[in-house]
């Protein structure tokens, strides 16, 4: 987390300097991703006063890790000046996998986690023959992975096999 | 968010009709996955142990948004917790056969595919309502209903497709399934003023469309259909079997011995 910041005109300015606290506050199931470079942080609204409301967006309706990161959002912006920070839950737009910033992918794929591939537009709703996506194992790199289960440790991950150097791995899975 | 909007336009007995109608989406996913949840320790394989929680805590969730939009239409202060915990039986308005007992996993397996297609194409129509609320968490639950249909219809093939013994299985829960799956479709004055409103999607507009996609996996499950008959029905009014109660008693034990409790 970084050392507190002097206090910032209103406006733009203010905004970003909110955005740059949320930097800090990481998902707790995948803690190598921010809430920004996750995409769940889907505005910043400032009151007259300049108080932040943040709006946030879940990954999957029941993802457990929801109430913890809106605590973890108000604690980090009190502790950097952004006293009675509030934080908004919205459903709509339905957040994916797209909004994850291309620097969160990488630090994902560092962190031994594959990031999610580009949405498929699968047409039928239960194929026969599953076309496999073409994912890169995070270890080796070898794109010779299969998928063993659609659900993983938590739900937005897909447990993976690498026939290369036989390791299992996650898949951050697109959606 | 802001619900005010699409609640205050509605005239009061289509505000009472669709409080219903949200008490039947929540209460369908709310007790469906309540008994997928109970597979948690005791599915046959760790990955179907890790699927059926995820889908069990994906379905939860869903129940969660949609009685929490229940009770700011109904308007009477219940939160999605005062609905979940401190209802009884008789006020639950779930499809009868989502409370049946998990019986073994073939029956579950079947269950949860001919809920999941039925889910798929309601939440896809209800994208379009005229309630922006409801139509955001829409969106959002079709998403991951769609792994929910894929999951289960290929578990479908794989069983009917298998040895013997899940083949037995599979086409024994399918014909126990079937005279409860029909619930699904029986539409009554709820549904009719609800989609009169556009709030929500005409049962008759979606029954074709789980028709053919069920047709389809059952026919490459090489199962047989069951012939339509008799349609057990009840549990959107409230008339349920008697598994309900021996479940709910489990699921509000805690809820309702410490009211309030905060942890």
């Amino acid at each position: 987390m970084r050392a507190p910041t002097a206090p910032v005109p209103s406006g733009e300015r203010r905004r970003e300097a909110v955005l740059d606290v949320l930097r800090g506050v990481l998902d707790p199931e995948v803690p190598a991703l921010s809430v920004v470079d996750l995409g769940i942080v889907r505005d910043v609204e400032l009151d007259a006063i300049g108080t932040p409301t943040v709006v946030v967006t879940p990954t999957y309706s029941g993802c457990p890790a929801v109430k913890v990161i809106e605590e973890a959002i108000v604690a980090a912006l009190e502790l950097h000046g952004f006293a009675g920070a509030h934080v908004r839950t919205v459903y709509a737009p339905a957040w994916t996998t797209d909004w994850m910033s291309a620097e969160g992918r990488e630090k994902l794929r560092r962190y031994g986690i594959a990031p999610p591939t580009p949405r498929a537009a699968d047409s039928e709703l239960v194929p026969l023959l599953r076309r496999e996506p073409r994912v890169e194992c995070p270890f080796c790199g070898s794109t010779k992975t299969t998928t063993r289960s659609e659900f993983g440790s938590t739900a937005c991950k897909a447990l993976m096999y690498c026939d290369a150097c036989r390791q299992p791995f996650e898949l951050f899975k697109a959606i | 968010m802001s619900t005010d909007r699409g609640i205050d336009a509605l005239d009061e007995p289509t505000r009472a009709a669709f409080f219903q109608y949200l008490l039947r989406l929540g209460d369908d996913r709310l007790v469906l996955g309540h008994r997928t949840s109970e597979w948690c320790g005791h599915a046959p394989i760790l990955e179907e142990d890790i699927a059926l929680a995820n889908i069990a805590l994906d379905l939860i969730g869903q129940a969660n948004m949609l009685l929490e939009l229940a009770g700011e239409v109904e308007a009477k202060g219940r939160s999605e917790d005062a609905l979940a915990y401190f209802r009884d039986g008789i006020d639950f308005r779930n499809a009868l056969m989502l409370e049946l007992p998990r019986g073994d996993f073939a029956f579950t397996i079947v269950r949860q595919f001919l809920f999941s297609v039925f889910a798929f194409f309601q939440l896809e129509a209800l994208q379009r309502s005229a309630h922006p609320e409801l139509a955001g968490i829409a969106a959002k639950a079709l998403k991951e209903t769609r792994y929910h249909v894929r999951h289960a219809g290929e578990w479908v093939i794989k069983l009917g497709d298998g040895t013997d013994e899940s083949r037995r299985r599979a086409q024994t829960a399918l014909d126990d399934l079937w005279r409860y799956a029909g619930e699904l479709f029986l539409g009554d004055a709820v549904d009719d003023a609800v989609a009169a409103a556009g709030l929500g999607p005409a049962l008759a507009s979606i029954e074709p469309q789980w028709r053919a996609q069920v047709a389809d996996v059952i026919q490459r499950a090489t199962l047989t259909l069951p012939k339509d008959g008799y349609v057990q029905r009840g549990g959107r009014t409230g008339r349920h079997t008697e598994h309900l109660g021996h479940m709910l008693s489990e699921m509000q034990i805690v809820a309702r011995s410490h009211p309030g409790a905060q942890w």
